[in-house]
């Protein structure tokens, strides 16, 4: 086992005699080091535990001796230098060191028994703490925004552009493929109960309102939410830990107008477009599924659609996307800028980001029904 | 399993780094002897740390082999990799400290890993080791992120030598650092090496450091080793890395510290203003 250490190395070892007084007399033999202890520490404590109180120790035939060997020697004295003692003078500097180290105690913190109205007081206190900032960058943001509206050329435009190609072109394929699913799962399951009744002419209603309107939007941003969001979030914090943000503001860069207004923007004008593409596809999906299950050709489908689903709706539901990319935006920069440097806040703070976008696109998209209940319905 | 002489602790062959076409180290070769403290110096970009890397089997050579203990890092045997990776300790230049664990558990970590220690003696061995590296108990208890970056360096160290390793890496030591610590941490280098044993190599720009600790200094540039030796015999080598490293203004104060030890870092008696 020991095939890299030292030819002369010896197993840590206790031999127990008698001295010229009748004493007993320890020898401690061999290599006292960690590695050599580490596979028998537990039979060494318990030989060293059996040792009379006043026994002659003697260390000269220790071969290698460092501070868990000490240690353990130093324990088994009863944390005290041992009243008899041999040893070479190389090794007092080790025990000179753990005599002289002053107490040996990790303050223990205290563990608070938190009653659990305290701790209820506690997350509203926080959920306010958040809605405030919230608050405040957004309202921070927004006049970032319109100073640069004032003087356009101060716009991070590239930053904007790119952080659409990100949001918007790369979430292209995924939208795609969630939305035609969805698309034809709805106009299957559906069709089995239109067809019951001889209303299959109905699916183009159905699915236009149901995707148009709703699904469309709230998918595309829930798809968002979890990939831009979160990466956004990360980003965010990670220049947080390593200071990049403090750098810039140093320097007088707004971090508003650089890092979380381009993000909010560009997520205003991408979502849209996502929602748009999601509708497309889904539509399309629910079109073949309709094809073969209710004999619906395409082109009836299409040519349908609109007196089916009022152009309103196609409005209502691209104006869902831009506010809902505002907000996924806008909690994501302010988790992101909330993170502490330390990989566990890291962690805590993207996920709260992702869960806290999704919840507020739901909410919000519950408030948008009730508001706009009247509008788009035939 | 060791084709090496027994003298070095770490021994590199033949060793050739190319990033691309940019060619970092050319036919390299170096031995470090057991008990040693080894300085490497060179300019920025030399590959000091892509030296050093490659001794702790962070990153591979393009060509040739590195030893640590007789043991190939390319091509030894799994199981006593594992274990070699016990008897070395490293210091990373920014700490790097794991941040979810407070400085207790940074420094214990090495030590519960080992899963045969009890809980009480892993307490006392880190106390111990945040002892010797000057850090309170009082701080034990804290999270890297709450440490100023001097504290963070030196509970680093103790995290480094808690496992007692044989061989400690050390990547700046004393960056960072006030002039008073890093006195204090050569003399703690120096004490270790004394008591323990400790083979240590370290890659430092620190002057001050290489003359008040350093056996042997490496000398790295033009893609090798140029100069290896005392600091002394180092220093004579006509190179016009080594001329402007030693021979300038901050070399020359550090040198004549070599030539009368004990005054020039002495705050009692410094050394007498240089007359030219």
């Amino acid at each position: 086992m020991q095939t890299s250490e030292a030819p002369n190395w010896v197993p840590p070892t206790l031999s127990v005699g008698r001295t010229a007084e009748g004493r007993s007399l320890v020898n401690v033999i061999g290599a006292w080091n960690l590695r050599s202890m580490e596979s028998v520490v537990h039979a060494l404590r318990q030989q060293l535990a059996d040792q009379a109180q006043d026994a002659q120790w003697d260390l000269s035939a220790i071969t290698r001796l460092d501070h868990a060997g000490a240690m353990m020697l130093w324990r088994a004295w009863g944390k005290r230098r041992a009243q008899h003692l041999v040893m070479r003078p190389e090794h007092e500097g080790l025990f000179a060191h753990i005599q002289a180290g002053p107490e040996l105690a990790v303050p223990v913190k205290q563990i608070e028994r938190r009653r659990r109205l305290w701790a209820a007081g506690r997350a509203v206190v926080t959920l306010g703490e958040h809605i405030i900032q919230v608050v405040f960058l957004l309202g921070r943001v927004s006049l970032a925004f319109l100073e640069a509206v004032r003087h356009p050329a101060t716009l991070p435009w590239r930053e904007i552009s790119a952080n659409v190609y990100r949001t918007g072109a790369q979430a292209l394929g995924i939208t795609a493929l969630v939305g035609f699913l969805i698309g034809v799962v709805l106009s299957y399951l559906s069709a089995q109960q239109l067809k019951a009744y001889g209303a299959g002419i109905f699916i183009i209603n159905l699915l236009g309102i149901a995707v148009v309107r709703e699904l469309g939007p709230v998918l595309a941003a829930i798809l968002v939410a979890g990939r831009s969001g979160s990466a956004m979030t990360a980003q965010l914090g990670v220049m947080r830990v390593t200071e990049e943000i403090d750098a810039m503001s140093v320097m007088g860069i707004p971090y508003t107008l650089r890092l979380v207004l381009p993000r909010i923007v560009a997520l205003a004008i991408s979502l849209p477009l996502i929602v748009l593409w999601t509708n497309a596809i889904a539509l399309i999906g629910g079109m073949v599924s309709a094809r073969y299950e209710l004999d619906i050709s395409v082109s009836y489908f299409i040519s349908e659609l609109p007196n089916a689903v009022p152009v309103a709706n196609l409005w209502l539901g691209l104006g869902k996307g831009m506010v809902f990319g505002i907000l996924i935006a806008l909690l994501a920069c302010h988790f992101g800028l909330r993170i502490q440097p330390n990989t566990e806040s890291l962690g805590v703070g993207t996920t709260n980001s992702v869960v806290a976008a999704i919840t507020i696109v739901i909410v919000v998209d519950a408030i948008f029904a009730v508001l706009f209940s009247g509008i788009g319905v035939a | 399993m060791a084709a090496t002489t027994t003298d070095c602790i770490i021994e590199i062959c033949d060793l050739w780094t190319q990033f691309g076409e940019q060619v970092v180290h050319r036919d390299l070769n170096l031995c470090v002897h057991r008990g040693e403290v080894l300085s490497l110096v060179g300019g920025s970009g030399s590959g000091k740390s892509t030296l050093m890397r490659e001794m702790l089997g962070l990153e591979h050579p393009t060509r040739g082999e590195v030893f640590v203990f007789g043991i190939s890092l390319a091509n030894g045997d799994p199981v006593e990799l594992r274990r070699l990776r016990n008897r070395w300790g490293m210091l990373f230049q920014e700490g790097a400290m794991f941040s979810a664990l407070t400085v207790f558990e940074n420094v214990a970590l090495p030590l519960r890993e080992l899963n045969t220690l009890d809980d009480e003696l892993i307490h006392d061995l880190v106390m111990l080791k945040l002892e010797m590296v000057g850090i309170e108990a009082r701080h034990a208890s804290k999270m890297p992120s709450s440490l100023s970056g001097g504290m963070v360096k030196r509970v680093a160290l103790a995290r480094a030598l808690s496992l007692e390793p044989e061989l400690l890496f050390l990547d700046e030591p004393t960056a960072g650092l006030d002039p008073d610590r890093s006195e204090s941490f050569c003399t703690l280098i120096a004490t270790l090496k004394r008591e323990l044993g400790l083979t240590v190599v370290m890659v430092t720009h620190d002057l001050d450091t290489i003359v008040s600790i350093s056996d042997r200094v490496a000398v790295l540039a033009d893609q090798k080793i140029v100069a290896l030796g005392s600091v002394a015999q180092v220093a004579a080598v006509p190179h016009p890395f080594i001329a402007n490293f030693f021979q300038g203004e901050r070399g020359k104060r550090a040198m004549e510290g070599l030539k009368s030890p004990g005054k020039a870092f002495s705050i009692v008696n410094p050394p007498a203003p240089q007359e030219n």
